[in-house]
């Protein structure tokens, strides 16, 4: 039997298990929306591309699972380009089906067309334009094959009109065969005995862990594997919550606001242990002198990542899962003998560090700091919440204060940096765990780059809640300007600013607002105790800095502390 | 611990790529290129024997560690089946330029020796102009160019490089 191209789309998401899609409706893809009603899936309407995008990686960053986004030709295909940038970043397996006029009129202009392909080339990890419908199933299956396997990433599939149309014969392919992709997920033996051998006989070792170990389901691993070679371990950003935070040997995250303890232990490490990170510029610094006297071991998926920006001594392609469970058979097999004791040096170190400068702040009784909020949140949620956040001092906060014990519970924008990020990938994840609870760290700025999509909240009953530290500025950006621009503050006082609490009233959500520290509390225990979405909005230290800080391109050990 | 912006000396370097015939493959592989401000000096393709496979032939420069990074980016590319890296293969490479050069009375004599001398061929000619086909390496068309600059040249068009391994088939 013959099934039209939009019968044949939905047959596809049935097949790939796809339970709930994001999109936004509009001419080019009125016929998949027309056939919708007749399938079993569920539809959030969006009230911007971006957030359908955002959506869809919020819920593939909390589930591990493929996020599926749907939107229109034009302008509803570009408006999702700043949420592909931000999955292919942070390497999230999303799929984004894109309407497209149809093929006869490509290329001539027509009413709502963009060469969608030709924009989100750089920023997918691949793209298709169907132009026949009968590749298109083929098509889907490959781009689900590829979103989640290897080091994952988005695929874009653009589908003309007369495509999702025309009818054809639907035979769904079990095998996808693609002669030019065969990602290696196993680690090579020979370079982890090397590997083996250089962390057991190392005197100052640490690991250096990333996204890689969230996405490849590693955090289990590498938590026996630092506690069995008694290596401490820091993570990036993407990497928190792949170690248990609250841990003798856990440094906190390193980088430009990474710890005082972590930044000082990468420097003096003799060996650094890179699982699944892939030395950015905000975790290296002065690349010169990162980790001077370290030799590096690096596993990683994607040979592309290995030797980029450091050159590595002992490479490791493969799955970082693979790659630790093969460690963690070595040190069963061959035991090193008093590593308690030959750490024991290092670890003090590490604590003499720790007490140095632990990450520290007063909270007297007349303003609310920051990352009181912060400890406070996690204080009432820890190990149950989900979290997300937005870009800025709120997120750098959020890595500091809030201690992360499990994989995919921190949801945030690493690489690209995205503000109003959180928001949607917050509503993503309630939507994949209704009875979750699933909080956004927002800044007065980022929230409002999608507040539009909390009528979608409300009218899922999602009960998200967002925390507003609002300190009526772009507080990262007027931070560089106070530090380094002599207060100059260009274009980041936000002093005109919606009143929140009365905004989350008009889209029919609860908005609460704590102005003073002992307000704080009572805040957050009203908003975790309402099943509804809520807003609280904080009135936080205007000019509070995150700290430690390291100013660009400056090695990793001149940071400024206070 | 070395880094990556140790500055070693940018050499050429030719790379043959496979890659899936179909629309766009091209795009991809100069927007790699562009987008991670790597150089490409001159760019060949076109179909194999297998009408599903194009190869690309193209010439590039960078270090050690930049070549490395350019290997692994083009193999990253889903369509691109294989990357033969030509510095570890011997080869042989060849380029055809079509030059339009100056003939009149007094000068085609000349013209015609230089071509022979090159074994070039002339492929149009006009009551004042030769039109010559040459082949070889980049060295002997700039040679030839070079000899025939005084005749007086018109235009020259060039094509990049196509490269194959000796003896064993790549």
């Amino acid at each position: 039997m013959k099934l039209s191209g939009a019968q044949i789309f939905f047959e596809c998401l049935k097949a790939e298990g796809v339970d709930t899609i994001f999109g936004f409706p509009g001419g080019a893809v009125i016929d998949l929306y027309d056939e919708m009603g007749k399938h079993e899936i569920r539809h959030i309407l969006v009230r911007h591309e971006q957030g359908a995008i955002h959506m869809a990686d919020g819920y593939a960053r909390a589930t591990g699972r493929v996020g599926v986004c749907l939107v229109t030709s034009g302008p509803g295909a570009t408006n999702t380009v700043t949420g592909v940038a931000t999955a292919c970043m942070d390497s999230i397996p999303v799929v984004i089906f894109t309407g497209q006029v149809p093929t006869h009129l490509i290329g001539n202009d027509a009413f709502q067309e963009v060469d969608i392909i030709g924009i989100t080339r750089p920023c997918t990890k691949h793209n298709y334009l169907v132009k026949d419908v009968a590749d298109l199933a083929r098509i889907i299956r490959e781009a689900f094959y590829l979103a989640s396997s290897g080091r994952p990433g988005p695929v874009l599939v653009d589908l003309p009109k007369d495509v999702v149309s025309s009818k054809t014969e639907f035979k769904y392919p079990r095998k996808v065969v693609l002669r030019g992709y065969k990602p290696t997920y196993e680690a090579h033996m020979g370079q982890i005995k090397r590997a083996y051998d250089e962390i057991a006989s190392a005197k100052r070792p640490v690991i250096y862990a990333g996204g890689g170990v969230i996405h490849s389901n590693a955090a289990k691993e590498l938590h026996q594997f630092g506690e069995t070679m008694r290596c401490p371990v820091t993570t990036t950003l993407m990497g928190l919550g792949g170690f248990p935070a609250p841990h003798e040997l856990w440094l906190g995250m390193l980088g430009m606001h990474g710890t005082f303890r972590a930044n000082m232990a990468v420097a003096h490490s003799d060996l650094l242990i890179a699982i699944g990170a892939r030395f950015d510029d905000r975790v290296t610094g002065k690349i010169a002198e990162f980790a001077p006297e370290a030799k590096i071991i690096h596993v990683d998926i994607d040979p592309t990542s290995i030797s980029k920006n450091v050159l590595v001594d002992i490479p490791i392609v493969g799955d970082c899962k693979d790659a630790l469970k093969k460690l963690l058979h070595l040190a069963e097999e061959h035991p090193t003998k008093n590593l308690e004791t030959a750490r024991k040096p290092w670890l003090d170190q590490i604590e003499k560090w720790r007490q140095t400068y632990p990450l520290a702040y007063e909270q007297g009784p007349d303003v609310i700091r920051p990352q009181f909020v912060v400890e406070k949140i996690y204080e009432f949620s820890k190990s149950k919440a989900i979290i997300t956040t937005e870009v800025g001092q709120n997120q750098m906060w959020t890595a500091q204060y809030y201690h992360f014990a499990e994989p995919r519970t921190l949801l945030t924008s690493g690489g690209l940096g995205t503000m109003g990020y959180g928001f949607p990938a917050a509503i993503g994840a309630q939507a994949a765990f209704p009875d979750r609870l699933v909080i956004d760290i927002a800044g007065d700025g980022s929230i409002q780059m999608c507040i539009q999509e909390l009528i979608v909240a409300v009218e899922n009953n999602f009960p998200v809640k967002i925390a507003i530290l609002n300190n009526q500025y772009l507080g990262m950006v007027r931070q560089w300007q106070q530090h380094f621009y002599d207060r100059r503050y260009s274009q980041t006082c936000l002093s005109a600013a919606p009143d929140f609490v009365k905004l989350a009233e008009a889209y029919g959500a609860v908005g609460l607002r704590a102005m003073k520290p002992s307000e704080v509390e009572p805040v957050i225990r009203e908003a975790f105790a309402t099943p509804r979405p809520v807003i609280m909005d904080f009135v936080v230290n205007p000019e509070e800095c995150v700290y430690p800080m390291v100013p660009a391109g400056a090695p990793m050990t001149e940071m400024l502390l206070v | 611990m070395s880094t990556s912006n140790q500055k070693n000396e940018d050499l050429r370097h030719t790379l043959g790529v496979l890659v899936e015939n179909q629309p766009g493959v091209l795009s991809r592989v100069a927007g790699l290129f562009s987008g991670r401000g790597f150089n490409i000096e001159s760019l060949t393709v076109a179909e194999t024997i297998d009408p599903e496979i194009s190869r690309i032939t193209l010439v590039t420069s960078g270090n050690e560690q930049i070549m490395e990074q350019i290997i692994k980016q083009l193999r990253k590319l889903v369509n691109v089946i294989k990357v033969i890296d030509f510095r570890e293969v011997e080869f042989v490479d060849r380029e055809m330029a079509l030059i339009k050069v100056k003939a009149e009375a007094t000068t085609r004599a000349e013209a015609l020796r230089i071509v022979d001398i090159f074994r070039g061929k002339v492929v149009d000619v006009s009551p004042t102009s030769y039109t010559i086909e040459v082949t070889g390496d980049g060295k002997k068309i700039e040679a030839i160019t070079e000899l025939l600059q005084h005749l007086g040249i018109i235009e020259i068009v060039r094509t990049g490089k196509a490269a194959i391994a000796r003896s064993k088939k790549t």
